[in-house]
């Protein structure tokens, strides 16, 4: 690699950007370099496909819009990863599934679309969880993702968190700028924790959902995952906005979140909920919690504590909503419209269903498919679906009532930096037990974010987390700058791939 | 409340997932083990708590009553629709034969 290709691969969002503008460098060899550098990572496994021409076309537009003169869009230059969840036009659209293996869609996803239009690029399709189901991107059908962090001492492959791990990794490991990601229980803020970037995952409904492959629609939400808080704010800016081809899209105007970011606290109050002190929380992670609120009380804000009572039970809650609504969701493939067909020698229609449904997904995909399946199911619906949805009624209850108290809430982003992989697959509940923190706000449908705070002993990052009110993007962006601009967070993963 | 082999295969068979006798048998524990975990929502007092709707209150949109509203998803789109169809046949999904 040449310095000149080292030196931008290292630039952020607006770094590349206002170079491009300023004619610092072109928007082509901003693609190039990070061209070159997606090729020689293919250890990290982070994309399914790599799509050079397409970052390469579209910096040759904005090379042309600014010779001409023209205007240039929030993002132009800049070529990101997208997520392998988002529908784009002829680029194959997987989930990381079999089933939709060489799935080639006939439309562009809302959310990518308005990227282009800024005038992003785009360098490929990131891996990630099925059908974004998983906590460690272990269960893509395409292979683990490994993240570019090890532990000191260690050449151990260790998990980019999940379901944006393609999305984590390679941010984290500079071969792009920054990545689409999709949060449906904590699969932004997660993997931003454990590979030491930012994520945002706004209020539902800021980004359209038309176009993402659906897992559970009430609580999907895509959000952008970079290094940088200001990176972050400029990417939601261009990935959000009214759509109405989504039906639970947000009607409201997008606010200007990069011009308005403020780091001065003074007058806000930071919500410290008492029921986040779990068992089973390392150390570090709670040392870090207290660092986070004294860097906060540093820039301006008032320390106050809240309770959030049903913290316990919001995880069990999101285990039935989440699969109830994707076994409605998944229902959708049948090997009849698209994707693949098992047709073993004379069955009939049921028998290519079952057969494709068996071929096509994989074990935690099914295992979710069941779950759901059953807490639909008559004699079982009010037991378990009614009930969860009267619990994650009151877990959106405990939120409103400690914003009455507080503007945005401060708690770790996970309870545990990365594991190894393949330590925490014997059973499915443990892994699930690292989105604890992260769940409440997925069934509030609140912005939160993920903010890398330090190393723990090991030299993983740990993530603090900021909640906000609904549509309050703002008050997490600043929360997370106040931290960002304290916590002084530089390291990298040193690069092995 | 827990599932055996049977109660498996027969939510198996309602989600249309062909399972063999080996994974029925490896996803019966793996089930009770979250069916187990997620009981303590029992504990839970609802009482007079409406259950979810949506998490931001809104009022569901219509579309303007009119031909391709939306040109994307309007009509004239058979040859998208069957792009990726694993058999498309005479301008149709072609599926096995249905015989009742």
């Amino acid at each position: 690699m040449t310095d000149l290709t080292a030196d931008l691969t290292s630039l952020g969002v607006k770094e590349i950007r206002d170079g491009v503008a300023r004619g610092d460098f072109t928007a082509r060899e901003v693609a190039e370099a990070f061209n070159a550098a997606v090729a020689e990572a293919a250890a990290l496994n982070a994309f399914i496909v790599t799509t050079p021409d397409h970052a390469l076309a579209a910096a040759d537009k904005v090379d042309a819009d600014r010779a001409a003169g023209k205007e240039l869009g929030s993002m132009a230059g800049v070529p990101i990863g997208m997520k392998d969840l988002f529908a784009t036009y002829g680029i194959q659209t997987t989930a990381a599934s079999h089933i939709l293996e060489g799935f080639l869609p006939r439309y562009e996803s809302t959310v990518s679309s308005k990227l282009w239009d800024a005038g992003a690029g785009m360098l490929g399709k990131l891996n990630l969880d099925q059908f974004a189901m998983g906590s460690s991107n272990e269960t893509s059908y395409f292979g683990n993702v490994t993240s570019p962090w090890r532990k000191a001492g260690s050449n151990a492959a260790m998990s980019p968190g999940g379901s944006s791990g393609g999305s984590s990794a390679a941010v984290a490991a500079r071969i792009a700028p920054a990545a689409t990601g999709t949060d449906t229980g904590g699969s932004i803020r997660q993997p931003a924790a454990f590979t030491g970037i930012c994520g945002i995952k706004p209020t539902y409904g800021r980004c359209s959902r038309w176009g993402i492959v659906a897992f559970a629609s009430s609580l999907d939400q895509a959000g952008p995952m970079a290094r940088s808080v200001e990176d972050c704010a400029i990417m939601l800016g261009a990935m959000a906005g009214f759509d109405p081809k989504d039906a639970t899209s947000l009607d409201m105007p997008v606010p200007d979140w990069e011009a308005a970011l403020n780091s001065d606290l003074r007058g806000k109050k930071v919500g410290i909920p008492r029921e986040y002190r779990m068992e089973g929380t390392d150390q570090a992670i709670l040392d870090s919690w207290e660092q986070g609120k004294a860097w906060l009380k540093d820039a301006g804000a008032e320390i106050v504590d809240v309770s959030l009572p049903h913290t316990k039970y919001a995880l069990p809650a999101y285990y039935i909503v989440a699969p109830a609504e994707a076994s409605s969701n998944l229902a959708r493939y049948d090997g009849v419209r698209y994707g693949l067909r098992e047709l073993p020698d004379g069955s009939g229609l049921q028998d290519m269903y079952a057969a494709t449904r068996a071929a096509g997904f994989g074990d935690e995909v099914k295992r979710r498919i069941l779950i759901g399946t059953y807490v639909l199911s008559a004699g079982f619906y009010d037991a378990y679906y009614t009930q969860a949805q009267k619990v994650r009624a009151l877990v959106a209850r405990d939120f409103e009532r400690a914003f009455a108290e507080c503007d945005v809430i401060l708690a770790p982003t996970t309870p545990t930096a990365s594991f190894p992989l393949g330590s925490m697959t014997d059973d499915p509940l443990t892994m699930y037990l690292n989105d604890v923190f992260a769940v409440p706000a997925s069934l509030a449908g609140l912005p939160a974010m993920s903010v890398p705070a330090t190393l723990n002993p090991d030299g993983l990052p740990l993530g603090l987390q900021i909640v906000g009110r609904p549509f309050d993007e703002q008050g997490v962006l600043n929360a997370g700058l106040a931290i960002e601009q304290r916590a002084g967070f530089t390291a990298r993963p040193e690069k092995w791939w | 409340m827990s599932v055996d082999k049977a109660t498996v295969a027969k939510i198996a068979s309602l989600a249309r997932i062909r399972m063999d006798d080996a994974a029925l048998e490896r996803m019966v524990p793996e089930l009770n083990g979250i069916l187990r975990w997620v009981e303590q929502l029992g504990e839970v007092d609802v009482a007079g708590i409406a259950p979810m709707a949506a998490v931001i209150p809104g009022t569901l949109r219509l579309r303007e009553d009119v031909v391709d509203a939306d040109p994307l998803t309007g009509g004239g789109k058979q040859a998208d629709v069957l792009a990726n169809a694993p058999a498309a046949e005479h301008g149709f999904f072609g599926v096995p034969k249905v015989i009742e």
